[in-house]
């Protein structure tokens, strides 16, 4: 048989769009936290496959993201509220929980999810090109939904005890949750890539999560910090998670405390807001170094899969 | 002619580990052995392509076609040199195009198409020809793991050429196709290849080589062996056994 001869092409080309205006690229060029944004439809499917394939194959489903943060609200409320007595001395202490919780469970779950996301989705990532950052962003936007649902009981909740929103509140609350998104994702890319080279770190989580709720004034309040470690209770905000828990109580639980000002006095500390916006730039600059380290592993994640 | 693909000294490492837990390399460096290895799955591979010309990419198994093709796709970064391409790409790489198992076939056709980089509507216009295309409408609800790995190809198959893509890539795609399958997927890339689409293909039948390309690379230990005329390359892979000629499929050019 005769080979066609390559003469004969250009005539073809003609018939194919031009591409002499597009630009020689690698294939990979267009990867990163950017370019997850950008391609908002593909986010969009992997964030539904997600909200499905999270407890693939239990019976309850969706309902182990409420179970979970319930059981804990319950253990907290009766081990610590009544046998070790925090109800007497904090104020509506079930929703100084509860606001604990909602940001804290939020962030475990991004951390916890994102950490797996890699390695769940190996099918996917030794086959397709795309940028990987995909997955862990996906598991935050998934724990992110399951935030809502928790807001409106918490708001229900405060609404019963009196309280009334207000605007520092409101923007305490978004600045609480946007720390915790950054941190989060941040956490999911350093985890999700390391993951793949040793499943060590799924384990490490756990572990990191288990401190992370007793870092955080959320079975206690932020008065008894500030009691027993006096000046050097300043350092304890140094942990952006225990300033995302005030913020959340800045927003729901301090106004619906019988007496607000006197408990914001004891129970927050001085420019909170500060605060907040200071681990909003740390979070960010943690992205930063989650993303530039992801992309370092990234080269090899597919042949360690 | 506009260039389509460059690879300059493209080169790809890979290391070998013999142990994974701490104990285990402990152990094996208190008795002085090695707790890894590095090989070369490509060694310095430079290339052109241009815009329209079928490649058939050769080589015997571990040769490392499947690594020099994910380096083309996207899905690695070579460790060395670069590679450069223009323009959209589609493709499979090896059987199975990365579906997920626990997502249904519907689910799955949707997640692919857009990470190929195919828009909704894009994908809701095509998804009636590409169901037709693959054959599978009758178990498109089904969780893709479920499928055989005839089913999964056909529909890895079906989307990868429905994207309009400016490069095809396709790694050993008909291997596990039956043959009236084979039939369609060749007669659909020839339409490719006449479009004017550059084509990569990676295969061990000569005869479908010979209809589908005008150009063979072969590598042979990650390095380019040869670059070069159809027959040529055959030739020297020593493919072109004196018996084959005749036992070589009529239709779909397989060895038999």
């Amino acid at each position: 048989m005769e080979r066609p001869a390559v003469a004969a092409e250009p005539v073809a080309v003609a018939a194919h769009r031009d591409l002499s205006g597009v630009p020689l690229t690698p294939p990979t060029a267009g990867n990163g936290l950017h370019a997850v944004f950008k391609k908002r439809y593909l986010l969009k499917l992997l964030v539904k496959r997600e909200l499905s394939a999270r407890y693939q194959g239990s019976f309850l489903g969706l309902l182990w993201s409420y179970i979970g943060p319930l059981c804990q609200f319950f253990v907290y409320w009766f081990v610590i509220g009544t046998i070790l007595g925090l109800h007497d001395n904090v104020p509506n202490f079930g929703v100084h929980i509860f606001c604990g919780l909602v940001v804290v469970h939020f962030f475990t779950e991004t951390f916890g999810a994102g950490t797996r996301s890699i390695v769940r989705n190996k099918s996917i990532v030794v086959k397709l090109p795309m940028p990987r950052e995909m997955f862990p962003v996906a598991s935050m936007l998934v724990s992110l939904f399951h935030v809502f649902p928790q807001l409106v009981i918490l708001t229900i909740a405060c609404l019963a005890y009196g309280w009334t929103p207000d605007f520092v509140g409101m923007v305490a609350l978004l600045l609480g949750l946007l720390i915790a998104m950054l941190l989060g994702t941040a956490g999911a890319l350093l985890f999700s890539a390391a993951n793949v080279f040793f499943r060590d770190f799924s384990s490490l989580v756990s572990i990191i999560q288990m401190f992370i709720r007793f870092s955080v004034p959320m079975i206690y309040p932020f008065s008894f910090v500030d009691d027993r470690f006096g000046a050097a209770a300043s350092y304890y905000l140094f942990n952006p998670l225990a300033d995302c828990v005030l913020l959340v109580q800045r927003a729901f639980w301090v106004g619906s405390t019988p007496h607000p000002d006197e408990v914001a006095k004891t129970d927050l500390p001085p420019d909170l807001l500060i605060w907040g916006l200071a681990m909003t730039g740390a979070g960010l600059v943690l992205l930063a170094i989650g993303q530039l380290v992801f992309s370092r592993l990234e080269a090899k994640i597919p042949e360690r899969l | 002619m506009t260039t389509s693909i460059v690879l300059e000294d493209v080169t790809k490492t890979f290391k070998l580990r013999y142990h994974r837990t701490i104990k285990q390399v402990s152990f094996a460096k208190m008795r002085g052995q090695e707790t890894s290895s590095v090989f070369k799955a490509v060694d310095e591979v430079s290339f052109k392509v241009e815009q329209g010309e079928a490649i058939g990419l050769m080589g015997l198994n571990g040769s490392g076609k499947s690594t020099l093709l994910k380096m083309i796709s996207g899905v690695m970064k070579p460790d060395a040199g670069q590679v450069l391409t223009r323009g959209r790409i589609a493709g499979l790489i090896a059987t199975g195009a990365g579906f997920h198992p626990q997502l249904t076939g519907r689910e799955n056709l949707y997640l692919n198409a857009a990470i190929l980089g195919m828009s909704e509507r894009e994908t809701n216009r095509k998804f009636d020809e590409i169901v037709e295309f693959a054959g599978l409408g009758h178990r498109l609800d089904t969780q893709v793991g479920h499928y055989s790995s005839g089913q999964n190809a056909r529909l890895g198959f079906a989307i990868a050429v429905h994207v309009d893509s400016d490069i095809f890539l396709a790694d050993e795609a008909l291997a596990v196709g039956d043959k009236p399958f084979k039939r369609k997927c060749l007669a659909k890339m020839r339409e490719i290849r006449e479009s004017g689409r550059t084509i990569f293909y990676v295969s061990h039948a000569a005869g479908q080589v010979r209809r589908m390309c005008d150009r063979v690379i072969v590598l042979q230990d990650g390095r380019l062996a040869f670059d070069g005329g159809v027959e040529e390359g055959i030739h020297f892979l020593h493919y072109d056994g004196d018996d084959e000629e005749e036992l070589a499929d009529e239709e779909t050019g397989d060895d038999i």
